[in-house]
């Protein structure tokens, strides 16, 4: 058998015939394309036609076809007030998170702690590896009226009133922060350890204070770890309807409470499906105005 | 501009003393380098003057002001990272303005200062440009010109050109030297290269194990080393020890003599592979016996590595001046003047 020629790109070799390139391509991406079809696009593929249905496929009913469910902000006013409600919880919970995270790896990355900063890191990271609902059902036993809080408050000032605040939009947000922080203080924490202290110096050296140092220099060279936590907590938090129902309560209705509650109680899908992609939508938007933000801080 | 001083200056780290008991001062307008191998306290020393570093014993003054407990941001100086630390989101002015707008000087103002300070390092009409945009030449100048732009009181330079290939050192080196020579400010330069610190400086202090050895005018510090340390460090040297007996050592046979031996003293002496040439030479020079083990050519000039009397090594380095290169084995004469033998501590 003859050698093809040197410049030939290497191509697998079956049964002493050599197949064309495009073959071991195709071969090698198939799994992850595969995946990403059964995963990703046949689910919402499905979803996407449910949106557009008068009712849900199952049973004999009747299905049409319509638009109808992606109107439910104009035919049910009252959902303007939930999304408001839900923007309102997801932006204050990033705020929230951007300050405490950024806060919390800037004192982790620049404390000169040496190796038990990972400690702390584990320590910060412990909220990740509970389980949801156990996380989220001990903030009840803490901030319900006569909870733990109550009684440290009562330990030190016997005189004073209830400071419990369960099944307020507070305690989703504190619920929602203590769930997603880590993500912050990962994204902030990865940014901020790659300045070089050199940096930092050379702006002390010409001057420069701390909250110099901090709004010129470190704030700035961190952002895209801000703003990769930012888009990592906000895309989750404006969909969760696990602690807006628990620690909510008849104050936590949001848009993830509502779409879960077309899918179950309601047993609406095609609203649900409208909902979940009128959010999808919302999400997609906010990752577009920041890929530009994100690749035009990348360039250095 | 000011002349800068160290008094009894001290620190350690985990209980292991980094520096001890430096006092030196840097006159104003002088270029002093700190000369000396890794870990020998000349980064720390560096450090402590710029404020970034508290020294747990002694006092750091510029001009007439006591700075021991001044921090770095209101200390005035300038300082030049080994890694440049220009600020990659910025661009060159807003680099070099950084500092201007730390002490209030903005608008029209602080871009005639800037644009003032990239001409001065050779620079206009980059200004625009972000770092990244720029070779590294080019960014150690913007990393100067950031550094001169607040006319600072002292100029601090961590090893600036380590960084930067051969011939692009030895350019920036002449650049730096006029530019510093043209703003006279008191400038400190860490490195740990030899022909850097005689090149550029006015003086050179040679630091090891924490301590300065020695201090002085380059040529001064290069032709009389006050210890073995020195003589080693900056530049080669042979050296030869023994007890001095009726005004000279007597190595295997030979007798080498200098200038005022300590008669009855153990010593040790120290030439330069420079000093030593090959013949006999006159009457009254030391001279040894040597056979050649090994030439290194180099062009214009040879290095020979011989084995001198009783097996000690020897190192000469000879002008290639005819184009004649010693074969190996072969039995040489070696002479140089007293002058040139100098007595070194050990």
């Amino acid at each position: 058998m003859s050698a093809g020629p040197a410049t030939t790109a290497p191509a697998l070799k079956m049964g002493g015939r050599r197949l064309p390139p495009w073959v071991a391509t195709t071969a090698l991406l198939l799994p992850a394309y595969g995946w990403l079809l059964i995963a990703i696009f046949l689910p919402l593929g499905a979803m996407f036609l449910f949106s557009f249905m008068t009712a849900t496929p199952i049973g004999n009913k009747e299905i049409g076809y319509t638009l109808d469910q992606y109107k439910i902000f104009f035919t049910q006013p009252y959902m303007w007030q939930v999304a408001s409600w839900t923007f309102q919880i997801a932006f204050a919970t990033t705020l929230i998170c951007a300050l405490a995270g950024f806060l919390a790896a800037l004192a982790l990355a620049r404390s000169g702690l040496g190796r038990s900063q990972w400690i702390f890191l584990i320590l910060i990271l412990l909220p990740f590896w509970t389980n949801g609902l156990v996380r989220i059902f001990s903030w009840t036993m803490v901030i319900r009226e006569g909870g733990f809080l109550d009684a440290v408050v009562q330990f030190v000032l016997p005189e004073a009133g209830s400071v419990g605040f369960l099944y307020s939009r507070p305690a989703i947000v504190l619920g929602l922060v203590h769930g997603y922080l880590p993500y912050m203080v990962l994204t902030c924490y990865i940014a901020i350890s790659t300045i070089d202290d050199a940096i930092v110096e050379a702006a002390e050296s010409l001057g420069a204070r701390w909250w110099t140092v901090l709004g010129r220099i470190l704030i700035p060279m961190a952002a895209p770890g801000l703003i990769a936590g930012s888009v990592l907590i906000f895309v989750p938090v404006v969909g969760a309807f696990m602690e807006p129902r628990i620690l909510g309560g008849p104050q936590g209705v949001t848009l993830g409470t509502v779409i879960e509650d077309s899918f179950t109680q309601g047993f609406n899908w095609p609203q649900g499906a409208a909902l979940s992609f009128m959010l999808l939508a919302v999400v997609l938007a906010i990752f577009a105005t920041f890929s530009g933000v994100l690749r035009r801080n990348a360039q250095w | 501009m000011s002349d800068v001083n160290l008094t009894g200056i001290a620190k350690s780290y985990g209980g292991s003393p980094v520096l001890t008991d430096i006092s030196v001062s840097f006159p104003s307008g002088s270029f002093t380098s700190l000369l000396g191998p890794s870990g020998s306290g000349k980064t720390t020393l560096l450090r402590i003057i710029a404020g970034f570093i508290t020294p747990e014993a002694g006092a750091v003054t510029i001009g007439a002001e006591d700075v021991t407990r001044v921090p770095v941001w209101a200390r005035n100086i300038g300082m030049v990272f080994q890694s440049y630390a220009l600020f990659p989101h910025m661009t060159v002015r807003d680099n070099v303005a950084f500092g201007l707008g730390r002490r209030g000087v903005k608008g029209a103002e602080a871009k005639r200062r800037v644009d003032e300070a990239l001409e001065m390092v050779r620079l206009p009409g980059f200004a625009d440009r972000l770092p990244k945009q720029l070779s590294g030449g080019q960014q150690q100048r913007v990393a100067m010109a950031r550094a001169i732009v607040t006319e600072p009181k002292v100029l601090l330079l961590d090893e600036p050109l380590s960084a930067l290939d051969r011939r692009l050192r030895q350019e920036m080196q002449v650049e730096l030297l006029s530019l510093q020579r043209e703003i006279g400010v008191t400038t400190i330069f860490v490195t740990h290269d030899q022909e850097e610190a005689l090149t550029l400086s006015d003086q050179v202090a040679i630091l090891d194990r924490g301590r300065i050895v020695q201090m002085g005018a380059p040529a001064a510090i290069y032709e009389r080393p006050a210890t073995r340390f020195a003589a080693e460090f900056l530049g080669d040297a042979n050296f030869f020890t023994g007890r001095v007996e009726s005004g000279a050592v007597a190595v295997a046979g030979s007798r080498i003599t200098a200038p005022d031996l300590p008669e009855g003293r153990e010593v040790t002496l120290a030439v330069r592979p420079e000093k030593i040439s090959l013949g006999a030479g006159e009457n009254g020079g030391n001279r040894v016996q040597a056979r050649v083990l090994n030439a290194i050519y180099a062009g214009a000039n040879l290095t020979y590595l011989m084995e001198g009397p009783g097996g000690m090594g020897l190192k000469v380095f000879a002008q290639n001046a005819d184009g004649v290169i010693l074969p190996k084995g072969a039995e040489v004469t070696l002479h140089w003047s007293p002058d040139h033998t100098i007595l070194v501590e050990d």
